[in-house]
């Protein structure tokens, strides 16, 4: 039997305002328990919430940002549910009237096609706290630095059928988010969590399977596998005559496996009605105007500029756009004089390799942009074959000075002088007679190969500082001469 | 200078009397704790005492008004409803789950009266959450009315109500959400003023149903309810309901002259559910107005009926959710030995609260669950905006809408107790005021039977004035406002 995946995606999106969502706690991550939670967000008696204006904002240009409709009039209302990490007994969020209402958000996909995945709905709502399970021996300990964090949640409509456009959604999202400046992203601290609604269908058919709900998953490796797991698992139900449960499950990353969270099923009933502490919030066209103008370039467009201004071809553009910083880095390069395509080649090859391999950010590359257009020019120029702008770039990561200094320091210069191309030649062509004898007796295809040991032999003594191409051109020139 | 022309004293004439060095806060304090301490065994209307703050805070206040600073409320000793949040000073909102609860904050309209340089005695009891019309709900028990210590004072802030009747203190706070204040003046013979929806900050009140919560001044007079609420009102950033709009100085708006203003006196108010006795006294109220100058104009509310369906339903549910906070989590009562989570929660709740507001709890659960919401909470919105709109359309053509503020007098403890329904009728007459936002007043009519009897005044949007102005008028032409309790000497 075969099936087909049916997903859609709740991404949970911490806003990166200064203060909470209702409160002027600080919403930085990682103090000490408690220290970030006011009287509002422990939600003592006679505290209100007083909406922060910035969330709405961040909202607005979310919105604006997928090319969403901005709710004119968006309501707040109270989700009531008990659990002690939600201090007031229900959390404020909006159920009846979102903040952003329908879009559609174009994804990049690895072929250079744009995946359309519909947005149902974002809206704004107050983050809870967490319990904590590793401080005390026997009890466990309430941290509510996080309970009122503005979060921005993200509905899609079930327009996923694999993992991969799972995670290409997601990492364009996180892409959206870091370039509007509204969230860092981090999915590792919480900052963008994901929620998966998986079902099953046969193939052909229309009507949609029961589905599950995977909660919280915090990495794109992550969402993979738990798809993967989760498909994998009603498959194997659905290929022995059982049916689907609904029902919430954990994916489990050391077992590599999704379980269930709640055993029975309850129905939650959150009893949602408005929220009567906050008035609603009225967004009118100037607002809306404002906003946008004030929007940056967008990966979209971002995309389709590097292509078209610098020539790049859609996959390097691909590659070069979701990370601002890489982006801003590559168009230092060329403001510098660095040439497009060999520039975008060394950032997305050498220079992102070294910094895996270092674990760093590309905003703390050791070799700056200005150093890197150095590099390009000299290989453009033809001073540095490719080789020897590997032992360059080294130099570079090494601190050693600028291209021109370790060029003279480790004298890398390529030699393209004719005269002195012409003596390495003759010098290898006398000093090895047999192989000439071989190379002149074999045929068209063997010649190829074996004129592979004089180009070895003549590097070796110029260490590597022969023109390749030159020095190729006058090596078969010669050889056959000999004849 | 008599004890009663301290205790019972106005406003104006206490200012007069600390201004002119004729007697100083502290002495004015010490005698409002010593009488406190005299008649509170008997009426439980104060909760708690602060008397060494008290009298810090007035010498204090005699500082500033010996330097010619302060202002007419300087030195005024007052009292609290223990719905405000007091920093540092117990707040229990008539509730075991409170009893020991201690703010770090004051209340908006606390620190208000605060920079005034109001002394504060202390804390008035109340009904537990201001769930209640007979303070029969509190923990800490029930408050006696002075005029006759076998009937209720009225609730929810029937401690406030109680406290100023006897003299207890020259001002108190109340907070109204369906009748709280209005209902508890009638039927103490004081004068109560719920503002306009908005007019006052609700921060660091402790919320019961927000969308109707509005806490006023209850006084012996109009011109004493008119200062406070100068002090009380105005735009609190911390409040997202409050109104951003210019606060009157609503004591010199007191002009007195009620000439040519029309009084709508709605149909449904004076109906069957209406003691006839009280219908007197309410008429002969009006007529006073006549007498200066008022037109009287029959109207109508025609959904006036709805107004208690309506907002049993709505109240309740936003209490179900202001209460959820309630959780033996963080602060305020925690049932002994919890044996898990679900047993902290049912425990704590269930020991911590009351009959009556469990009763709310579950009504307000019920009227949002699935399956119910369009049935119940958002046909009784609905609702609410149809009663709105009846008087928006009644104010088109009258500049006051008056009727009685309770149907009859103070009822006997117990009386109503076991049946919510009945007591819930006691808010018949000031319910709509609050679905509306409007602002309402309670002020005497004289007596039924040796009991107080109120008559309520209701004013548009934002236009308190125009009400206290009436009341001040009917207060100048007679003097009910003035009655007092007979304090039986065995008391003290």
């Amino acid at each position: 039997m075969t099936w087909e995946t049916i997903m859609g995606l709740e991404v949970h999106l911490q806003l990166a305002t200064q203060s909470k969502i209702f409160s002027g706690s600080s919403t930085q991550f990682g103090a000490a328990p408690n220290v970030q939670a006011d009287a509002v967000d422990l939600g003592m008696p006679g505290m209100l919430p007083v909406l922060n204006e910035e969330a709405v904002r961040f909202a607005v240009k979310f919105g604006l940002g997928i090319g969403a409709r901005i709710g004119q009039r968006s309501i707040f209302d109270r989700k009531n549910y008990f659990y002690p990490d939600l201090p007031k007994g229900y959390q404020i969020s909006q159920f009846f009237s979102p903040i952003v209402c329908e879009g559609v958000f174009e994804v990049p996909m690895e072929d250079g096609a744009l995946l359309p995945i519909r947005i149902t709905r974002a809206h704004l709502e107050e983050d809870a706290g967490k319990s904590v399970h590793d401080i005390f021996s026997q009890e466990s300990g309430i941290d509510l630095n996080r309970a009122g964090t503005p979060l921005l949640e993200i509905v899609t409509e079930p327009d996923f059928r694999s993992a991969e456009q799972a995670v290409a959604y997601l990492k364009a999202l996180h892409s959206l988010v870091t370039y509007l400046g509204i969230s860092d992203g981090n999915m590792a601290e919480g900052s963008m969590r994901c929620d998966i609604n998986i079902s099953l269908r046969r193939a052909g058919s229309d009507a949609l399977g029961t589905r599950t709900e995977i909660k919280n998953v915090n990495s794109f490796r992550f969402v993979e596998r738990a798809i993967h797991s989760e498909v994998e698992r009603q498959a194997d139900i659905l290929n022995s005559g059982g049916t689907i449960t609904q029902e919430t499950r954990l994916y489990d990353a050391e077992r590599d496996e999704t379980r269930s969270m709640r055993s029975k099923e309850v129905a939650n009933d959150y009893r949602y009605f408005p929220e009567p502490d906050l008035l609603p919030i009225e967004i009118d066209e100037a607002y809306i105007d404002a906003v946008r103008a004030s929007l940056p370039e967008l990966p979209a467009a971002k995309r389709a500029r590097f292509v078209n201004e610098y020539e790049l071809s859609d996959y390097d553009a691909a590659l070069l756009v979701p990370d601002h910083a890489t982006a801003a880095f590559f168009e230092e390069v060329v403001r510098l004089g660095g040439a497009a395509k060999p520039a975008a080649n060394w950032i997305l090859g050498d220079l992102s390799g070294a910094l895996n391999r270092a674990d760093l950010t590309i905003e703390a590359s050791p070799v700056s942009a200005e150093a890197l257009a150095g590099l390009v020019a000299r290989i453009e120029d033809g001073t540095l074959s490719s080789k020897l702008a590997k032992q360059v770039f080294d130099g570079l990561w090494q601190a050693e000075g600028t291209t021109d200094e370790i060029i003279a320091q480790r004298g890398l210069k390529q030699v393209s002088d004719a005269g002195e191309l012409e003596q390495m030649v003759d010098d290898v062509i006398t000093a090895n007679p047999d192989q000439v004898t071989q190379y002149l007796a074999a045929d068209e295809t063997k010649r190829k190969k074996l004129s592979g040991f004089f180009v070895g032999q003549i590097m070796k003594a110029s260490q590597g500082q022969a023109n390749p191409k030159l020095l190729n051109e006058l090596l078969i020139k010669k050889l056959n001469d000999q004849s | 200078m008599t004890d009663s022309a301290v205790l019972h004293g106005s406003v104006s004439e206490l200012h007069e009397m600390l201004t002119q060095g004729q007697i100083s806060s502290e002495e004015l304090t010490r005698a409002f704790l010593e009488r406190i301490d005299q008649l509170n065994g008997k009426l439980n209307a104060v909760v708690t005492v602060c008397a060494e703050q008290a009298l810090n805070d007035a010498r204090r206040a005699d500082e500033r008004l010996s330097r010619g600073e302060g202002n007419v409320l300087t030195g005024i000793p007052l009292l609290h409803k223990d719905i405000f949040c007091t920093q540092g000073i117990r707040t229990t909102c008539g509730s075991r789950m409170l009893e020991e609860f201690i703010p770090a904050y004051d209340a908006t309209v606390v620190a208000k009266l605060k920079d005034a340089g109001v002394v504060m005695l202390g804390k008035c009891n109340m009904d537990e959450f201001a769930m209640g019309s007979s303070n029969e709900t509190s923990f800490f028990g029930t408050v006696k009315n002075p005029w006759d210590t076998q009937c209720v004072p009225g609730g929810s802030s029937g401690g406030s109500a109680a406290a100023l009747a006897a003299g207890m203190a020259t001002l108190v706070t109340g907070t109204d959400t369906g009748g709280s204040i209005r209902q508890p003046a009638s039927l103490c013979g004081i004068t109560g003023l719920k503002p306009t929806y908005g007019r006052v900050s609700r921060l660091g009140i402790i919320a019961f149903a927000s969308s109707l919560d509005q806490a006023g001044p209850m006084a012996r007079s109009a011109a004493d309810c008119a200062h406070m609420l100068t002090a009380m009102s105005g735009l609190d950033v911390g409040d997202s309901t409050s109104a951003d709009l210019a606060v009157p100085d609503f004591f010199s708006e007191l002009s007195g002259n009620v000439a040519g203003l029309r009084i709508g006196m709605p149909r449904e108010y004076f109906n069957d559910d209406l003691d006839p006795a009280v219908r007197t006294r309410v008429m002969s109220a009006l007529s006073e107005l006549e007498k200066a100058g008022a037109q009287l104009i029959d109207i109508d509310l025609p959904h006036s009926h709805y107004a208690i369906a309506t907002y049993y339903v709505l109240a309740p549910a936003e209490a179900s959710a202001n209460l959820a906070r309630y959780d033996g989590v963080r602060f305020g009562y925690r049932c002994a030995n919890p044996a898990d989570l679900e047993d902290l929660y049912l425990r704590s709740r269930s020991e911590g609260f009351g009959e009556e507001v469990q009763r709310r709890i579950l009504v307000g659960t019920y009227a949002l669950s699935a399956g119910f919401y369009d049935a119940y909470f958002n046909k009784a919105q609905q609702v609410r905006r149809v009663i709105s709109d009846d008087f928006r359309k009644a104010f088109q053509s009258v500049d006051v809408i008056a009727g009685p503020s309770a149907p009859g007098v103070a009822f006997p403890f117990g009386a109503k107790q076991q049946d919510p329904v009945a007591m819930y009728m006691e808010d018949i007459y000031t319910l709509a005021v609050n679905l509306a936002g409007l602002p309402g007043l309670s002020t005497p009519a004289g007596l039924v039977n040796g009991m107080p009897v109120g008559l309520q005044l209701i004013g548009k949007p934002f236009d308190e004035s125009t009400i206290l102005n009436a009341a001040h008028r009917l207060q100048l032409d007679t003097d009910w406002h003035l009655a007092r309790p007979a304090i039986e000497e065995s008391w003290t």
